[in-house]
């Protein structure tokens, strides 16, 4: 395997929040958005990220880039701490990664044209040589798929599917090594949705890139992902190759997760397992494991300790004091309590 | 079998400066007794405004029904007075929303909003109003009602707004039950679990459910007759079982296609639908899938196919033949390759 590109240790993101009463001294509770989490991503990999919402898949994405600042952790990219960087140091470090937004009517500033978005890209991070700006911006719009002669039109103009191929063009412009693709598809319908997830797997193996895909879709991910993390209420519960994952799930979330799936293929479904009650507040998560609430299989044990991430099989992690072994179904496990 | 609602040739839009924008454009389907049918249709295909038409609610959203006919249970909706249709309306037909925060009143109880609904309908005291709302919010599957009924719509959770939604819908034991999109905003396991309510309830209670939806994965789940909807019209009516056999229309199986699947082979290019869906102001001439169409002929773009019995079901296209003669020389295709 590639060596990684990206890694993160034992990142952490914790937000404060008042309790309300303010005469009450000591009032501040953090909501633990991002609960030690480690990870790697290899070079020319995409990594794919589920979890329902809340579950701090979005916060991890923007945390790895310093959109936002992780309150402990560590994060290396291309061995090196960026944590530590300063403004200067971080502007050059955006040339290499980049973001794709989930909603492509919010992430396009209306006042400017497709063209201007993207040619700001060239500004900002003033490349050393000097380059002909319109002849990239038309190259980056006809890598999308779009028509070069569009660049003077407003997003208003385009339709959602274009408008998030301009967002992707817009990523893509310095040519980074790493983009996190946030939701990227999550907004547009059904039949345009394939035409974007073709277009970032054409991308990813034509520029080389390495990919962050975060998406509650689990279709989508599957389709899409080298290999698929699972978050819940902050932490990573199981994190593996798709075909694992998606085949052999370990964890019991997970495993109930991709059985609540709607498929087109009803009839080959393997027995559904509807877990009980919502995802618990982060603010307030339940001691112990963080899924025991909903889990089937929770014991005392369960309570007490936080399950540690452990290597069941080669190269496919999962942190539960019970997981399911690689011929168990949670159905069975359940219906032998 | 017992037909409960029969929509014929409903054509409902908007007034706009100079024309008349039809979102839904001569739409003919019906819905027999216990049936659940689902609508399936990417944004701006009429599903919705089909639905608001039963409900005759599009007028408040400054729509208009055209033409047509909206027979329930033997009478026409559309001729109905607002007076009239108050009586059907949350009664016989009930309607539950995709956003179940913008559809509850944030300034009232869960329980007041339930109570209403219920005394609106029955004349009954308060106190056994209150009664009946602690059995429905059980029936929907939220525990300790009386806690509940005193909470206010932002203490609960999205998928418990939902039941509570659905709770205020049955208050009146209704024969229909219109669900828009009821699961979009909701996370899978969440999902989930409402989906199996609506079918408890559906068998415990009898009803008929019309259910929008845009994933077609939901109306695999839920459907007994599958309705495809695109820029207006309707494409294709089919049994569930023959669907997702079989699809037919072309831009049918585009949809499936395009969908990313829980199994089988991954990472290879999708099937999509090349460019996009045309707006309501700027409807292609003849078919409106055309554009968008590979099989699509000249007769395609001067003609508008009419929606035909096609065996079992009902398609409109002028090109079946060549739809299904190209599926089966898929099929053998594969067979060969495995």
């Amino acid at each position: 395997m590639n060596p990684p590109l990206l890694k993160i240790e034992n990142l952490k993101k914790h937000f404060v929040i008042k309790n309300g009463n303010s005469f009450v001294a000591n009032n501040k509770k953090a909501v633990k958005a991002i609960d030690d989490v480690s990870l790697e991503i290899f070079q020319g990999e995409t990594l794919g990220l589920v979890g329902e919402s809340g579950c701090g898949k979005s916060t991890l994405g923007k945390n790895i880039l310093r959109l936002q600042e992780p309150t402990e952790g560590q994060v290396f990219f291309k061995d090196k701490d960026i944590l530590k960087y300063n403004n200067r140091e971080l502007r050059r470090l955006r040339k290499e990664m980049q973001i794709i937004y989930q909603d492509p009517f919010g992430s396009l500033n209306p006042r400017f044209t497709i063209g201007e978005i993207i040619g700001e890209m060239y500004e900002i991070h003033k490349t050393d040589r000097e380059i002909d700006k319109l002849s990239e911006i038309k190259k980056m719009l006809e890598l999308v798929g779009l028509d070069s002669e569009r660049y003077n039109s407003y997003p208003h103009e385009l339709s959602g599917g274009q408008r998030q191929r301009v967002g992707i063009a817009r990523a893509l412009a310095l040519n980074p090594d790493f983009v996190v693709a946030d939701e990227p598809v999550s907004a547009l319908d059904v039949s345009v949705q394939s035409q974007i997830i073709n277009l970032l797997m054409d991308l990813k193996k034509d520029l080389g890139l390495t990919m962050l895909f975060i998406a509650h879709g689990l279709n989508v991910v599957r389709h899409i992902s080298d290999r698929v993390g699972v978050m819940y209420l902050g932490r990573i519960v199981e994190i593996s190759e798709t075909d694992k994952i998606f085949d052999t799930p370990a964890h019991p979330y997970t495993a109930a997760l991709l059985s609540t799936v709607p498929d087109v293929n009803a009839s080959l479904r393997k027995e559904r397992i509807v877990l009980k009650g919502e995802v618990p507040s982060p603010a307030n998560p339940p001691s112990g494991c963080h899924f025991r609430t909903r889990c089937p299989l929770a014991t005392e044990k369960c309570q007490l300790e936080v399950p540690k991430m452990q290597e069941i099989r080669k190269g496919h992690y999962v942190s539960c004091h019970f997981p399911l072994k690689a011929n168990q179904s949670l159905k069975d496990v359940v219906s032998n309590l | 079998m017992d037909k409960i609602l029969q929509v014929k040739n409903l054509v409902t839009g908007y007034q706009g400066k100079n024309t008349f924008m039809k979102a839904v454009d001569g739409v003919s389907f019906d819905i027999d007794r216990g049936e659940t049918v689902c609508i399936v249709g990417e944004s701006g295909s009429g599903k919705s405004v089909t639905s608001m038409s039963i409900m005759r609610l599009i007028e408040y959203e400054n729509g208009k029904i055209i033409e047509g006919d909206i027979i329930f249970n033997g009478e026409n909706i559309v001729e109905k007075n607002n007076y009239e249709m108050r009586k059907i309306r949350g009664s016989k037909i009930s309607m539950i929303f995709q956003e179940p925060l913008t559809a509850l009143n944030p300034v009232f109880t869960i329980g007041r909003q339930i109570v209403e609904a219920i005394r609106f309908h029955q004349s009954v005291k308060k106190k056994e109003a209150y009664k009946q709302a602690e059995e429905l919010i059980q029936l929907v599957g939220i525990s300790d009602p009386r806690t509940r009924l005193k909470q206010y719509p932002y203490e609960l959770s999205g998928g418990m707004r939902q039941r509570v939604m659905i709770a205020i819908a049955l208050a009146s034991n209704p024969q229909l039950l219109i669900a828009d999109e009821p699961t979009t905003a909701l996370d899978v396991t969440i999902e989930a679990q409402i989906l199996d309510l609506l079918r408890k309830l559906k068998k415990e209670k009898k009803m008929s459910i019309m259910l929008i939806t845009h994933d077609i994965g939901v109306a695999a789940e839920m459907a007994d007759k599958v309705i495809i909807m695109y820029a207006g019209k309707i494409m294709e009516i089919s049994s569930a079982e023959d669907f997702f056999e079989n699809p037919i229309h072309p831009y049918s199986r585009g949809l499936l296609e395009s969908v990313p699947k829980m199994t089988g082979e991954r990472g290879v290019k999708l099937n999509s639908i090349s460019g996009s869906i045309p707006s309501l102001s700027n409807v292609p001439s003849g078919c409106r899938f055309s554009p968008r169409c590979p099989f699509a002929t000249e007769q395609c773009i001067n003609q508008e196919p009419v929606l035909e019995k096609f065996k079992d079901r009902q398609v409109a296209c002028w090109n079946i033949d060549n739809v299904l003669r190209d599926h089966l020389k898929n099929q053998t295709d594969s067979e060969v390759f495995q």
